[in-house]
C-alpha cells in the first residue's frame, strides 16, 4: 500500500491532524518526563542504607525526668549509669538480638554533621560528613559490612557528655570517604581530623555503605558517614535495637514496661518514643513515594484521555468516508485493506506528533531543570515515550478500524 | 434565542451520548487536576496577613566579624544584635522571636510529660501579628523586662490539657520552672507560619515545614532563656560556640527580629537605622561587614525563602499541561461533532440563520459542556482536595475549598470549554449551506 492516497486524504482534514498530533506530541512530552520523575523517586526510595535486614530494627528514644546535669562530672557519670542500666534491661529483653546506644539512624532527618580534615588545624574541612556515636555494639546491630580494618571492641568505648567538644580518638568511616580522602586505599591506621581540630582521630576500619541521617538533596553527603567509639550522656537517650527476626512487635511492646522497670522517671513519647526502621523509612520517603504514584496517575489518565481522542475523531471519519470505503471495497479492496489504510494513517499521525513529542520533551526537561534542579533525562526515557505513544495510537484506532473494514461494498451503490 | 440554543444544544448532546460523554469526562478531569494544585497553591502562596503584611519587615545583619569574601546576611540574628536592635525601639513594634522544644507537665492534670514547641518572644508579638486571644491577654512590655514567669497557650494546647476551659492563672510546669498561662489564644493557624521561616534557600524546595502549627507555649523571651538554658538550637555559627548551653554570647545566630514599620517614611528611616548600627558595630570591630544588611517586607521574606514547596508549585504547572490536553482532545471531538451535523446546519443556513447564528448556537453548546464539566469537575477537586487532606504533610489541615476557588472552578470550565468550541465553531459555521444540501 502507498501512503501517498493517504496523505492526500489527510490534506482535507487538516485541523483534526493537527489537533491529534499536538495531543499526542503533549503527552508524549508530559508522559516521558513523568516516567523519568517517577524513575528517580523510586531509585531514591530504593537505596540501601547499608544497613542489613533494616526491618528488624526499631529505635527509642526516652528523655529522663529530673536526670542531673551533663554540665559537672558527677552527673555525667550518673548519667551514663543510668543509659548503662537501660541498655542491659533492653539486652536482656527476649525478643531482642543486641542493643547500641546511638546518636542517629539513616534517614530520621535529625543527626550530626561535621568536617573532616587531613591536617591539624584546618581552615576549611576536607568534606562534610554525618558523625554517628555508638559503643561497641552499634556496628553488628546496624548490620554495617565491615569491609576493612576492625569492629570497637569494649575497651575503646569512651563516654562524655553530648556538650562536650573533645575529639573522638578512633573512628570507622564508610568506603566513599575512604575513597575520597585516600584515593590510595588503606585507610586503616590512617590519621584524619575533625571539625579542625588538632587532636588526631584515627581510622581503625572501613564499612561498605551507611546512608546520611540528615536530608542531604542527593548531595555527596549522603553517603559520607563515620562511626565513633562515643556513648554520649545527656538528659536523653536513644538506643537502636536488633529484635529477632519476626519477633519485632513483640520486641518493641515489651520495651516501655521494661525501661519503666529500671527507672520509672522518664518520658517514653507516644507516638514517637518508640519507632520501627521500617516507619522512620517510610516517613523519610513519603513525599517521594506520592510524588511517584500521582505521576502515575497522571499518566494513566492522559494516556487514556489521548486514546479517547482518536477513537472519537477516528470514529468520526471513518463515519464520514462510508461511502468512500463502499467504493474501495466495490473496486477490490479486502477487509484487512482498509484496516491497514486506517492503521497506516494513524501512524502517520502519531509519527508527526511524536517527532515534535520528542522536542517538546527535550524542552520541558531543560526547563525542569532550571525551575526545578532535575537532572538531564536519558534518551531511553524519549524513546520508552515515543513507542508507548505509538502503540497507544494504534491500540485505540483498531476498533474504529475494524468498523470501517466491516463496511459492506454495497454501501458504495447506495445514495450515490 | 439562547433558550433555543440550549434546547438544540440539549437535544444535540443527548443524541451521541458517548461522545458528550467522552468531552465532558475529559474537561472535568482537567479541571479537577487543575483546580485541586490551584486551591493547595492558593492556600500555600497566600498573605498570611492580609491587609498588615505591608507594614511588617524583617531586618538582617551579618554579625561575623571576619573580613571574608561576603556572603548575604544570615537568616536569623546572633543575641546582642537581635537584643540592640529591639531596644532601640525606632519602629512602631518590634519583638524578637526564637523557637525551642521543652518539656511539659500539668500539675493536678493526668498526662504524662509532653514535648512541646515554645515559642520565645516579647509583647508586641500579639498585638503585631493580630494574634486572637479566646480567654486573658497577652503579657506587658514590663513582663519582658521583670523575666516574669508567665507564659501565653495555644488553644490546642488548652483542649488537650483543660478540655478547653478557661485556664487562665492555673499552673504549667516548663522543664523545672512553673509559669502561670495568662492568656489563652483562639485558634491560630497563619499559612504558612510566617514568622518562624528561615532558610528557605538551603531546603532545596523542600518547604512543608513552613506550614506546621504555631507553637503551643509562648513565654517572655527573657523569662525563657532562664527556663529552657540549653534548649535552644542555633541556626548556623560562624565558628565553634564556646559555650554551647547559654548562647546569648556565642558566635552563633539564632533570634530573629520582626518589626512593624507603618509609613513609607519611617521604612526608609528604619532601613537607615539598621545600616548605622552595622556601621557603628564594623566601627567597634565586632561586624566584618558594615554594607551587608537587609530589610525585607514580609512577602518578600517569603518570595526570598521559597516558601511554596517545590512540589507543590511542579504539580501546579503539571495540571495546567493536563487541563491543555483535556482541551485539545475536546477541540478534536467538538469538531467532528459539528462537521458530522453540517447538513442541519446546511438546513438552517439555508433557512436564514446567519453565520453569526450558528457559531453562536455552536458556542452554546460547548459552554454547556463546560458547565457540565465544571459540576464534574467540581467533584473531582473535592475529592483530589481529600486526598491532600488525607496525606501526612503540614499543611494538610489548611487544605478546602473556599467561595473564590469554587466560582473559579465553573469559570474556568466554561472559558476553557468556549475556547475549546471557538474553532470548531467557526468551522461549522463557514460551511457552504448549498453544498450540504445537494448531499442530504
Amino acid at each position: 500500500m502507498t501512503v501517498h492516497p493517504i496523505i492526500a486524504a489527510l490534506r482535507r482534514h487538516k485541523a483534526g491532524v493537527v489537533l491529534i498530533a499536538l495531543q499526542i506530541a503533549l503527552t508524549l512530552a508530559i508522559v516521558c518526563n513523568a516516567i523519568f520523575i517517577i524513575g528517580q523517586r523510586i531509585e531514591r526510595v530504593n537505596q540501601p542504607t547499608g544497613m542489613h535486614e533494616e526491618n528488624d530494627l526499631f529505635l527509642i528514644t526516652q528523655q529522663w525526668v529530673g536526670a542531673p546535669s551533663a554540665d559537672d562530672p558527677a552527673g555525667v557519670e550518673k548519667l551514663d549509669s543510668m543509659q548503662q542500666a537501660d541498655l542491659a534491661a533492653l539486652r536482656n529483653l527476649p525478643d531482642v538480638v543486641s542493643a547500641a546506644p546511638i546518636r542517629s539512624l539513616p534517614l530520621l532527618h535529625s543527626g550530626s554533621v561535621g568536617g573532616i580534615g587531613l591536617k591539624p588545624l584546618q581552615q576549611k574541612d576536607t568534606i562534610d560528613s554525618n558523625f554517628y556515636y555508638g559503643d561497641e555494639q552499634a556496628l553488628p546491630t546496624l548490620g554495617l559490612q565491615l569491609i576493612a580494618g576492625r569492629a570497637f571492641t569494649s575497651a575503646d568505648i569512651q563516654h562524655k557528655p553530648m556538650r562536650d567538644q573533645s575529639e573522638p580518638v578512633l573512628a570507622i568511616i564508610t568506603q566513599p570517604i575512604a575513597d575520597k580522602l585516600f584515593p590510595q586505599g588503606n585507610a586503616v591506621g590512617k590519621v584524619i581530623y575533625l571539625d579542625s581540630s588538632s587532636t588526631p582521630t584515627t581510622i581503625v576500619g572501613v564499612v561498605a555503605r551507611l546512608q546520611s541521617a540528615v536530608d542531604t538533596a542527593g548531595s555527596s553527603l549522603t553517603w559520607y558517614s563515620a562511626l565513633f567509639p562515643v556513648r554520649q550522656d545527656a538528659n536523653f537517650s536513644r538506643t537502636v535495637v536488633r529484635a529477632k527476626p519476626g519477633r519485632l512487635e513483640a520486641a518493641m511492646l515489651a520495651v516501655r514496661p521494661a525501661l519503666y522497670t529500671v527507672n520509672p522517671m522518664r518520658v517514653i513519647d507516644e507516638e514517637h518514643g518508640v519507632r520501627s526502621f521500617a516507619d522512620i523509612r517510610a516517613d523519610a520517603y513519603r513525599a517521594d513515594l506520592g510524588m511517584a504514584i500521582l505521576m502515575s496517575v497522571v499518566c494513566l489518565i492522559l494516556l487514556s484521555i489521548t486514546a479517547a481522542g482518536i477513537v472519537g475523531l477516528t470514529s468520526f471519519w471513518v463515519g464520514q468516508r462510508q461511502r468512500q470505503i463502499g467504493v474501495r471495497r466495490t473496486l477490490g479492496a479486502r477487509k484487512i485493506d482498509i484496516l491497514h489504510y486506517f492503521q497506516l494513517e494513524n501512524l502517520l499521525i502519531a509519527g508527526i506528533g511524536a517527532a515534535i513529542g520528542i522536542l517538546l520533551a527535550l524542552g520541558l526537561n531543560l526547563w525542569l531543570i532550571i525551575h526545578f534542579e532535575m537532572d538531564r533525562m536519558p534518551v531511553i526515557y524519549v524513546l520508552i515515550g515515543v513507542l508507548a505513544v505509538l502503540v497507544l495510537g494504534q491500540a485505540a484506532v483498531f476498533v474504529p478500524a475494524r468498523r470501517a473494514s466491516n463496511v459492506p461494498p454495497v454501501v458504495a451503490t447506495r445514495a450515490v | 434565542m439562547f433558550a433555543y440554543y440550549l434546547d438544540l444544544a440539549l437535544r444535540s448532546l443527548k443524541r451521541n451520548k458517548v461522545l458528550t460523554a467522552l468531552m465532558v469526562i475529559a474537561i472535568a478531569v482537567g479541571i479537577g487536576a487543575s483546580m485541586t494544585t490551584l486551591t493547595v497553591m492558593h492556600l500555600l502562596s497566600g498573605d498570611p496577613l492580609p491587609g498588615k503584611s505591608g507594614t511588617l519587615f524583617y531586618p538582617q545583619v551579618d554579625p561575623d566579624p571576619s573580613p571574608k569574601a561576603t556572603h548575604l546576611p544570615y537568616d536569623m540574628m546572633d543575641y546582642r544584635s537581635a537584643l540592640d536592635l529591639w531596644s532601640a525601639h525606632r519602629a512602631d513594634r518590634q519583638a524578637m522571636v526564637t523557637s525551642s522544644q521543652l518539656r511539659l507537665t500539668a500539675p493536678q492534670v493526668n498526662l504524662p510529660p509532653l514535648m512541646v514547641q515554645m515559642l520565645s518572644t516579647t509583647s508586641d508579638f500579639f498585638p503585631m501579628f493580630d494574634v486572637p486571644f479566646r480567654y486573658g491577654s497577652s503579657w506587658t512590655a514590663q513582663d519582658d523586662q521583670n523575666r516574669t514567669r508567665v507564659a501565653v497557650i495555644s488553644s490546642n494546647l488548652n483542649d488537650k490539657l483543660f478540655n478547653g476551659a478557661n485556664s487562665v492563672g492555673r499552673t504549667l510546669r516548663l522543664k523545672d520552672t512553673d509559669v502561670r498561662i495568662i492568656g489563652v489564644l483562639a485558634p491560630w493557624r497563619p499559612s504558612p507560619q510566617f514568622y518562624d521561616v528561615t532558610g528557605g534557600r538551603f531546603s532545596n524546595g523542600d518547604t512543608a515545614s513552613f506550614y506546621s502549627k504555631p507553637e503551643d507555649v509562648f513565654l517572655p523571651l527573657q523569662s525563657s532563656l532562664e527556663i529552657n538554658a540549653g534548649g535552644f538550637q542555633p541556626f548556623t555559627c560562624w565558628s565553634m560556640p564556646d559555650d554551647p548551653v547559654h548562647l546569648q554570647n556565642s558566635t552563633c545566630v539564632w533570634v530573629a527580629l520582626w518589626v512593624q514599620l507603618d509609613s513609607a517614611a519611617k521604612v526608609d528611616s528604619y532601613r537607615r537605622f539598621v545600616a548605622d548600627y552595622a556601621a557603628q558595630q564594623k566601627a567597634l570591630g565586632r561586624f566584618g561587614h558594615a554594607d551587608n544588611t537587609q530589610l525585607r517586607s514580609l512577602m518578600a521574606w517569603l518570595d526570598f525563602n521559597q516558601v511554596v514547596p517545590s512540589d507543590v508549585r511542579l504539580q501546579t504547572w503539571l495540571a495546567f499541561a493536563f487541563l491543555l490536553i483535556c482541551l485539545f482532545n475536546t477541540v478534536g471531538l467538538l469538531l467532528a461533532k459539528f462537521l458530522r451535523r453540517a447538513g442541519e446546519i446546511g438546513v438552517r443556513r439555508a433557512l436564514g440563520a446567519s453565520r453569526a447564528m450558528v457559531f453562536a448556537q455552536c458556542l452554546v453548546e460547548a459552554g454547556l459542556i463546560g458547565l457540565l464539566g465544571g459540576a464534574g469537575g467540581l467533584l473531582l477537586t473535592l475529592l483530589g482536595l481529600r486526598l491532600v487532606r488525607s496525606q501526612p504533610i503540614e499543611y494538610a489541615d489548611l487544605v478546602h475549598l473556599d467561595t473564590t476557588m469554587f466560582l473559579a472552578t465553573f469559570a474556568l470550565a466554561i472559558a476553557a470549554s468556549l475556547l475549546a468550541g471557538v474553532l470548531p465553531a467557526l468551522r461549522a459555521s463557514r460551511m457552504a449551506p448549498s453544498l450540504q444540501l445537494k448531499t442530504l
